[in-house]
């Protein structure tokens, strides 16, 4: 079943699915590589975020809009659950790994079982222009909705970096990450920055849960597909790069296709949790650490 | 203070616990208390093991799931190769499950927090795809399997599975007891406060937490054994159900996760009032109170149903004197 | 007044001493038929479809004045599709319900575990769309409400399409799980007996996103027939790779085993993407298919549908269901009894009369001949579920009793 012509529009695909996988992961990259918040959650917010552009779909709103119209919403969702967690958790200091990572479980936990008893089991698809279109290049027949997923990821990347990089809050969220005890002693405060970010981190999963009723049909229990490939982008991005969760992305997606092209796609779930493992034992710091 | 009389007063406990449940095997002719008992009593098994781990040192494992449904597979497998009796399923999955937590705790136990359970969720994964892709043991059309005769003293198979599992959880929670009061149990709590702590005082960190995973490993998969004879049928979907996991993590720290009981309440509170809502409400409900329990629990009474009842006593106590 | 105190009291004591012998009293009762459905989960959707299809059944023959004159009463509880569930849910049906009746639960994962509890019990079930789930156990008081007959049917009635089209190769698609892998390797064998060279064989697990790199892998082989075994939510990300990147004029026929194009919502979401496409069902709306009472039934069927909140159309499961209880009807009338031996040797060698069509069954409880459709999507159109109520959106090819049109080839004309 080997070819190069294959071989080589899998890895054109990789790069594409790549970056819609760097896109769903970023969010998390803020919320968890920075943070330190064992958000277990995420994959669960985003399949939410993707019900929210479903529903906005039947008003005839593009999913894109849908996903940005969702990210006010998200971003006070986000201030809420931080709030909640560093009151009941943080601050108690000690033990607040194990119930901390156990609240944002049973948090997923909810989520999933609240969208399906709302919206039932069935799954969802969205209309756009750009679903169901393809375009080609090189001679490759390319689906619309992963370039527009690609460009998407792209931009939100870049959007991302500037942001942390040249505000003044930005640096601030970058600064608590490095050292809380210094920003404290510069007299700011970092629950507040820590709350700003994480309201941000969900805002972005807004629009990164829109993106993913483009890429598929999307039901309440595909939370689970991602939580493996959403963590294995972030740690092997190394916590907290923006960048690196790009490439870290590409590597997955690269992965993914090669070898559901080459060996079957049987293997296709083990691979991103593979992945992760022998980052985790060879380079617990992550390709691109800090 | 009374150490000799509590170890007694345990033991006799436990077996009067075997002795009731095969009392109620020989006596009680409906069936269905047997079906719904054996599975409390394989949620016993399961959350004590969880504790092991995540309540003495510390390490939140997501993979409950991952050593159920390897231990299911075990018994798959000695079944389909060699017609093993069910103690010797039973036994080699406990090994397995021993080998596979030394493993996974030599693979990802220098990982911290987070990132030890998301290895977890991994090793689950992995080991779901390795399943689903082995045809000798069904692959993921299942497999469907025969009981051998039942032996006496006993009528039915399940009345002989039901004693079993009671006495799995008369060893599982016998060695909760065992890591909880020793010098293990002492080290294990050092490493969940501050393992860098407890690491420069001198505690094994490493060793300690492997004879953890080891022992929690074992349980887990000796829990999963048994489940391939109850349902005469596995698949890996089944087999690996993130249900396990959930529902282990969340009724040890329900329960409490302190000290052995607390997993044992929370598994006998959690896993009845599951089987009472299958046959009465029926409804996405019931999945919905697992998870609101459990944040419930963690956010408003961290120390679990023993934390409570130990609050009670010492109010009680306080109003008395 | 006095008397119903008494026989209170004597319930309630026998409810006490449970595992008592069943009391005389409960045979003036209602008949109790028990089962578990998958109303949570991932099969859910098809689980509730069924579950009205009998119910509305239980209603016509209590309105009808009962089962040998007692109300008929369905004793249901949730399995969550999920096998796990399913032994302590009849042994509670049986042990503690005491019901006269059993009714398996839609699906073969459910139905799985219970299969060696019924043999070994030699009880009565009547089995609910699984899939040879009797192979290994071989119980003799199972029959099955599903269409499939004999295991290689279904492989058969598509290839035989394929071959008379012109086709000489195929390529095998299937999802990792249970039915679809079943399917797949009976399709296979299928293929070889009759000369068809397979070309390309490739499973896929079931969270796949991506169809793209699998589609392009596919048009390189150059298939003839592609035989497709999936789960609904491959079923749409699979057709929309092809609308995408196209498959190749090679492809006569394309389809076969496709789970959840048969569902109301599945259909309605995927919409044009569906024409051309060739799977199996089990009923349609088209005029070959109306036999006694059909009509009547999706009237009820229907309205209570739309208040449940279920599939609206049902056409997959739901007669299905009503003609469970159908058998079981004409069984108990024409014995007299509720004896599970006598009911199971009438429905083994008589004919039954059911609003799908008169059913033999064959020796191992499945359908003695195939009812498997083999039908094309035709000029179906974009968000409407209105569109699927008339004939002519899904033509019968086969099997020839019901024909009712022509294949349309190659794959990507019938798509225009």
């Amino acid at each position: 079943m080997f070819s190069w012509e294959l071989l080589g529009d899998a890895i054109v695909l990789g790069v594409l699915v790549g970056c819609f996988y760097a896109a769903v992961s970023i969010g998390l990259s803020i919320s968890f590589g920075l943070l330190d918040v064992p958000n277990v959650a995420h994959p669960a917010l985003l399949v939410l975020a993707s019900y929210g552009a479903w529903l906005l779909g039947d008003f005839d709103i593009d999913p894109i809009v849908a996903g940005l119209l969702l990210m006010p919403p998200f971003f006070v969702l986000g201030v809420v659950l931080y709030r909640t967690y560093h009151e009941t958790f943080e601050k108690r200091g000690s033990d607040a790994g194990v119930r901390g990572l156990a609240f944002f479980f049973g948090i997923a936990f909810i989520i999933e079982v609240g969208i399906i008893m709302a919206f039932g089991v069935d799954q969802r698809t969205v209309q756009a222009i750009y679903i169901g279109k393809s375009v080609e290049v090189l001679d490759i027949r390319i689906p619309m909705r992963m370039v527009v997923a690609f460009a998407m990821a792209l931009l939100l990347t870049l959007a991302l970096t500037l942001y942390l990089s040249r505000t003044f809050l930005g640096r601030a969220i970058r600064a608590v990450a490095q050292d809380e005890a210094a920003l404290r002693l510069m007299g700011a405060d970092p629950i507040a920055i820590k709350q700003w970010a994480f309201g941000i981190a969900t805002a972005v999963v807004a629009l990164a849960g829109a993106l993913l009723i483009i890429v598929q049909p999307v039901e309440p229990t595909l939370d689970r597909a991602y939580i493996g490939r959403t963590f294995c982008v972030v740690v092997m991005a190394g916590l907290g790069s923006m960048s690196g969760t790009l490439l870290a992305g590409i590597i997955l997606g690269v992965a993914e296709t090669i070898v559901l092209t080459l060996f079957g796609a049987s293997w296709a779930p083990a691979i991103s949790f593979t992945l992760l493992l022998i980052v985790l034992g060879v380079r617990p710091q992550g390709l691109f650490g800090r | 203070m009374g150490g000799v009389g509590r170890h007694l007063g345990f033991w006799i406990g436990a077996a009067a616990f075997v002795a009731l449940a095969f009392a109620m095997a020989l006596t009680v002719r409906n069936e269905y208390a047997f079906f719904a008992g054996f599975v409390v009593l394989q949620f016993i098994v399961l959350a004590t093991a969880w504790n092991i781990l995540g309540g003495y040192a510390g390490y939140v494992n997501f993979g409950t799931s991952a050593f159920f449904g390897i231990g299911v597979y075990t018994a798959v497998f000695l079944l389909k190769a060699v017609a093993a009796p069910l103690w010797i399923q039973i036994g080699v999955a406990a090994l397995v499950g021993a080998a596979l937590g030394l493993g996974v705790g030599l693979l990802t136990l220098r990982l911290r927090g987070i990132f030890f359970s998301i290895a977890t969720v991994a090793i689950t994964i992995i080991a779901e795809t390795l399943i689903t892709n082995w045809k000798f043991v069904g692959g993921a059309t299942g497999v469907q399997l025969l009981r051998p005769p039942v032996t006496e003293p006993f009528d039915s198979y399940i009345k002989m599975l039901f004693v079993i599992a009671a006495v799995m959880v008369v060893i599982a929670v016998a060695l909760a007891r065992y890591v909880q009061n020793s010098g293990l149990g002492r080290g294990l709590r050092a490493i969940r406060d501050d393992e860098i702590a407890a690491e420069c005082s001198g505690v094994p960190t490493l060793n300690l937490k492997l004879v953890a995973c080891a022992l929690s490993g074992a349980l887990m998969c000796a829990a999963g054994a048994p489940s391939a004879m109850y349902l005469q049928f596995a698949d890996p979907v089944s087999a690996f159900n993130l249900n396990y996991s959930v529902s282990a993590l969340a009724m040890s720290l329900i329960g409490g996760t302190s000290h052995w009981i607390g997993p044992v309440l929370g598994a006998i509170l959690l896993a009845t009032t599951q089987q009472l809502l299958t046959v009465t409400i029926s409804s996405e409900v019931n999945v919905l109170v697992l998870g609101v329990m459990l944040v419930l629990f963690v956010v408003a009474a961290p120390e679990g149903i023993i934390g409570l009842a130990r609050r009670l006593w010492r109010w009680a106590r306080r109003r008395t004197s | 007044m006095g008397s119903g105190r008494i026989h209170r009291r004597t319930a309630v004591a026998g409810a006490l001493a449970a595992g008592l012998a069943l009391p005389v009293r409960a045979q003036q009762g209602p008949v109790k038929i028990g089962m578990s459905m998958p109303l949570t989960g991932g099969l859910a959707a098809g689980g509730k479809s069924a579950l009205v299809g009998i119910e509305v059944w239980r209603d016509d023959v209590n309105e009808k004045g009962g089962l040998l004159g007692r109300k008929v009463e369905l004793i249901v509880y949730d399995d969550k599709s999920s096998a796990a569930e399913t032994p302590a849910i009849y042994s509670k049906l049986l042990d503690v319900d005491k019901v006269d009746l059993l009714f398996a639960p839609y699906a073969t994962v459910p139905t799985a575990p219970i299969m060696p509890m019924v043999k070994q019990r030699d009880l009565l079930l009547m089995g609910n769309f699984s899939f040879q789930v009797n192979r290994t156990v071989k119980h003799d008081k199972w029959f099955n409400n599903a269409p499939w007959g004999p295991a290689d049917s279904w492989a058969r009635g598509f290839i035989d399409l394929g071959m008379k089209a012109g086709a000489k190769t195929i390529a095998l698609i299937g999802a990792d799980q249970e039915f679809a892998q079943n399917l797949m390797k009976i399709a296979k064998d299928v293929a070889t007996e009759k000369g068809v060279k397979v070309v390309y064989e490739q499973s896929y697990p079931p969270a796949t996103a991506e169809f793209s790199a699998m589609v392009r892998a596919i048009r390189a082989a150059r298939a003839d027939m592609v035989f497709v075994c999936s789960y609904p939510p491959d079923s749409v990300g699979l057709l929309r790779a092809i609308n995408e990147i196209g498959i190749g004029d090679s492809v006569r026929l394309f389809g076969g085993g496709m789970v959840g194009l048969q569902f109301s919502s599945v259909m309605e979401s995927m919409g044009s993407l569906l024409n051309g496409v060739v799977n199996y069902n089990s009923w349609l709306p088209e005029k070959s298919m109306e036999f006694a009472g059909t009509k009547d039934f999706f009237v009820k069927y229907q309205k209570r549908a739309g208040e449940a909140k279920v599939d609206p159309l049902g056409y997959y499961l739901a007669p299905f269901g009503y003609a469970m209880g159908q058998m079981v009807e004409q069984a108990a009338n024409a014995t007299k009894s509720l004896d599970h031996k006598k009911l199971a040797d009438f429905l083994r060698s008589n004919e039954m009369m059911t609003i799908v069509g008169p059913i033999v069954f064959g020796p191992d409880g499945e359908r003695k001949e195939s009812a498997t459709l083999m039908a094309q999507f035709r000029g179906v159109v974009d968000k409407n579920i209105e569109q699927f109520r008339n004939p002519g959106k899904q033509i019968i090819l086969f099997p020839e009793k019901w024909k009712t049109g022509e294949l349309v080839q190659p794959f990507e004309k019938a798509r225009k």
